[in-house]
């Protein structure tokens, strides 16, 4: 029943989910800590310091996790998709070339200095070092969403002996969805940093409501959810359209149209069925779904029916992730609303409403990133480098105990590590955030001191 | 240009970044077996705590410039090291999350330091293993890799893991002794004796054996006159093990120069044992190459950036030079 390739696509759905949620966390959290440290220098306010202390401490596991997680993505392409590999080394090899030497020497070679460099550099090179760190976030994303968007909407290249070449860089890193998917995995990195900073500071305002450093954060993330939900959800819709665009199969299997037709409904909900060609059980609106995707009531949408079966996406999945994405969106735009509501009233610090929505939508933002990647994701397949190359004719010649094998040890591994690093983190996060820095002399002697005998004092017992 | 030449290079030198790089501070790791104080631990690995993801990083530039520079070598090479590349990823997952994680918990932290130290050793023995395999070459028809899934180990490829887990060790030890001072410096140095007479041995017999392997290396090395230019090599590792043997007794920064010195001329022997080929035995760098404009767009970007990751690569190692004691921010 599972083969090669069947296996091998889900080692890969496996390791880059548990791959995506750190980088977006850390791309988020690097720009938030340069703000902190910003903040600090021009303010002298010491809250700053304890806050940017606080989340460093957070980046740090997270940037940790999320680089032994992406190591195994670099090597991944050619242990199980060799023929892929070879396809499009000539393109996508020299984005990720780029991305590692623009990106990854970047942050590693300033990450040192930004967690352990402070009291050796001092303040000014020391917000250099984070400064860097966050461009480096920045500049990783840029390239990696090129690779994904070539393969998504290829362009620039011509095809000489089986393999892709590029005939214009220009129009190979900047094809046609990819600044659609920079833009909307930004604001998604942005957002969901926004909302887990959110949780964490109405976490601590539920337990004392005059905490400064508690306030701050919770602040700005709400001013953050505020101003960056409705704008994903515009950027979201422009990306729908692109795809519309050049990928109609995707967007079909996405709002689970099977029938071609002019003024096509809305369909809420209901359960796509590959098999009877029909999505049962609908809740639909009509006309609205052409008025969204056309801007028309009668604008024509194209049905899966238009594509021939093997090039069919599986639609219950991409159907139900793309509702769970949009869903959780919608909440996150409902969130900051609610926010400027209670802002306005003055009540931001004080409603235990506001602050118990905050803190359930924590984690929302990873499971919308996620439900998000697999709809463009499986909305892609049966291609792999779509029209070009089909994801069965992309996997190395490894037997399928061998990937079974390796996909378990992933699993197993991936639960023990990453299941405990997550609860390191969420420990670190109920610690009071003001602990994290006590502007004393005594502290910055220790934290600094060459000549110190304790080792590891505050925290490794706590 | 020759660009081929030049990716083919700029790879070497990227690979030889990361096994010395990388080589020490899995060195770290690899002597955790020996230093049982935690507290040393701890010390020791806050000497690479700030750099090893640095390091790490040319591991990633290592992988992915083979797949954007020789996209036929690795997917070949991944393919035929597919148990030792995945264990080796999985070890290094361990190894590399110790070093936030051992000073979270202190109930957890003899398991992190198992997972520090045992990674460690497995992601050495695991590229030593596929060094042997790689020199022993791979099973290739019409551009498919043709061979089993075990076709990787062998008594060869496992006394090549051996030696490459001594070998960082040493460099660990080298590295350490620079970083520590006093009673601690010198249980560092009572440890590199052995084993520098054990890496000698190592050397000895992989150089011996590798010559064995294929007879095509035998001639590199002792056709006339091939065997008079070369000779240099051999001779000047033995000059730099006899250096050694004595700087381990007193030197403080000269024991990790030395075995840098050494790992240099060994990884310059085992390119000239297999140049032109990327995968031996049978498929060269000009084979396995991207398209030439591929090749030249990467250059540019090579060009500009290697001199500044070098330049604030250099700044970082600076900033932490000198004896590490016991900060850090946990």
């Amino acid at each position: 029943m599972l083969d090669a390739e069947l296996l091998a696509r889900i080692q890969f759905a496996f390791t880059v989910s548990f791959h995506i949620i750190f980088p977006s966390f850390t791309i988020g959290l690097a720009s938030f800590l340069f703000v902190l440290e910003a903040l600090w220098l021009r303010t002298k306010d010491e809250t700053y310091l304890s806050l940017y202390k606080f989340w460093m401490k957070i980046f740090a596991l997270a940037f940790g996790m999320g680089v032994v997680s992406g190591i195994v993505m670099s090597y991944q392409f050619g242990t199980n998709w060799g023929p892929f590999s070879e396809f499009t080394g000539g393109v996508i090899g020299p984005l990720l070339a780029y991305e590692v030497l623009s990106a990854f020497f970047l942050e590693a070679g300033f990450l040192g200095i930004m967690l352990f460099g402070l009291n050796r550099v001092g303040p000014k090179l020391h917000f250099t070092a984070t400064t860097m760190v966050a461009i480096g976030t920045l500049f990783s994303a840029f390239w990696i969403l090129s690779a994904n968007s070539w393969m998504q909407t290829p362009d620039g290249y011509v095809i000489e002996n089986g393999r892709a070449v590029v005939s214009s860089w220009i129009d190979a890193i900047f094809n046609p969805s990819f600044p659609y998917r920079l833009v909307h995995m930004v604001l998604a990195a942005y957002l969901t940093t926004a909302l887990v900073v959110g949780a964490v500071g109405a976490w601590h305002l539920m337990r004392d409501r005059e905490n400064r450093a508690a306030k701050i954060m919770f602040s700005m993330a709400m001013w953050m959810a505020a101003i960056l939900g409705p704008i994903q959800i515009f950027a979201g819709d422009l990306h729908g359209l692109n795809t519309l665009e050049h990928q109609p199969a995707k967007v079909a299997a996405m709002e689970g149209h099977f029938e071609t037709r002019e003024g096509a409904p809305l369909i809420l909900f209901g359960m796509p069925d590959m098999e009877e060609e029909e999505t049962k059980y609908a809740v639909e609106i009509p006309k609205l779904g052409s008025l969204i995707l056309t801007h028309e009531w009668d604008g024509k949408i194209t049905g899966l029916k238009d594509f021939a079966p093997e090039d069919r996406p599986n639609a219950p999945i991409v159907f139900w992730t793309f509702r769970i994405m949009v869903g959780l969106g919608v909440l996150m735009a409902l969130l900051g609303i609610a926010s400027v509501i209670a802002r306005l009233r003055k009540k931001l610090y004080s409603c235990g409403y506001l602050h118990r929505f905050a803190l359930l939508m924590g984690p929302s933002g990873f499971i919308a990133i996620l439900a998000g990647w697999f709809t463009t994701e499986v909305g892609r397949q049966p291609w792999v480098v779509y029209g070009l190359m089909r994801t069965s004719e992309a996997g190395s010649p490894v037997v399928p105990t061998a990937i079974a094998g390796s996909l378990i040890a992933f699993v197993v591994v991936y639960a023990i590590v990453f299941g405990v690093g997550t609860a390191y983190i969420l420990r670190a996060m109920i610690k009071d955030p003001r602990a994290a820095h006590v502007p004393e002399d005594s502290e910055i002697m220790r934290a600094g001191g060459r000549q110190s005998t304790a080792a590891h004092p505050p925290v490794a017992g706590e | 240009m020759d660009y081929q030449l030049i990716w083919v290079l700029l790879i070497a030198v990227a690979v030889f970044s990361y096994v010395t790089l990388d080589g020490f501070d899995l060195g770290v790791g690899i002597l955790f077996p020996f230093i049982k104080d935690p507290a040393k631990r701890g010390r020791m690995m806050n000497t690479v705590a700030p750099v090893w993801d640095g390091n790490e990083t040319w591991l990633i530039l290592g992988g992915g410039g083979l797949y954007a520079a020789f996209p036929l070598a690795y997917s070949l090479l991944m393919t035929a090291f597919y148990i030792p590349v995945f264990t080796m990823l999985l070890a290094l997952v361990f190894r590399g999350v110790a070093f936030e994680f051992r000073f979270k918990s202190k109930n957890h932290q003899k398991h992190w330091d198992f997972a520090f130290s045992a990674g460690s050793i497995i992601a050495a023995a695991m590229q030593g293993a596929m060094l042997g395999g790689f020199i022993e070459g791979i099973a290739v028809e019409n551009g498919r890799f043709v061979g089993g899934a075990f076709d990787w180990l062998s008594p060869f490829s496992i006394f090549c893991a051996t030696a490459v887990v001594v070998g960082y060790g040493l460099l660990g030890t080298g590295w350490l002794i620079m970083k520590m001072e006093g009673d601690f410096q010198g249980n560092l140095r009572r440890l590199a004796k052995p084993a520098v007479i054990w890496m000698a041995a190592n050397l000895g017999v992989v150089s011996l054996m590798t010559t064995y392997v294929n007879p095509a290396y035998a001639q590199r090395w002792f056709e006339l006159p091939n065997m008079l230019y070369l000779a240099p090599i051999p001779i000047v590792t033995v000059g730099l093990l006899y250096w050694l043997w004595h700087a381990v007794k007193k030197r403080e920064k000269t024991v990790f120069g030395i075995t840098l010195g050494i790992f240099l001329l060994c990884y310059l022997g085992f390119g000239i044992t297999l140049y032109p080929n990327i995968v031996p035995p049978m498929i060269t760098f000009r084979d396995a190459a991207a398209p030439e404009n591929s090749l030249a767009f990467m250059l540019v970007g090579a060009v500009v950036l290697l001199p500044i990751i070098l330049t604030y690569t250099a700044y970082a190692y600076w900033v932490f030079r000198g004896k590490t004691g016991d900060e850090g921010y946990h």
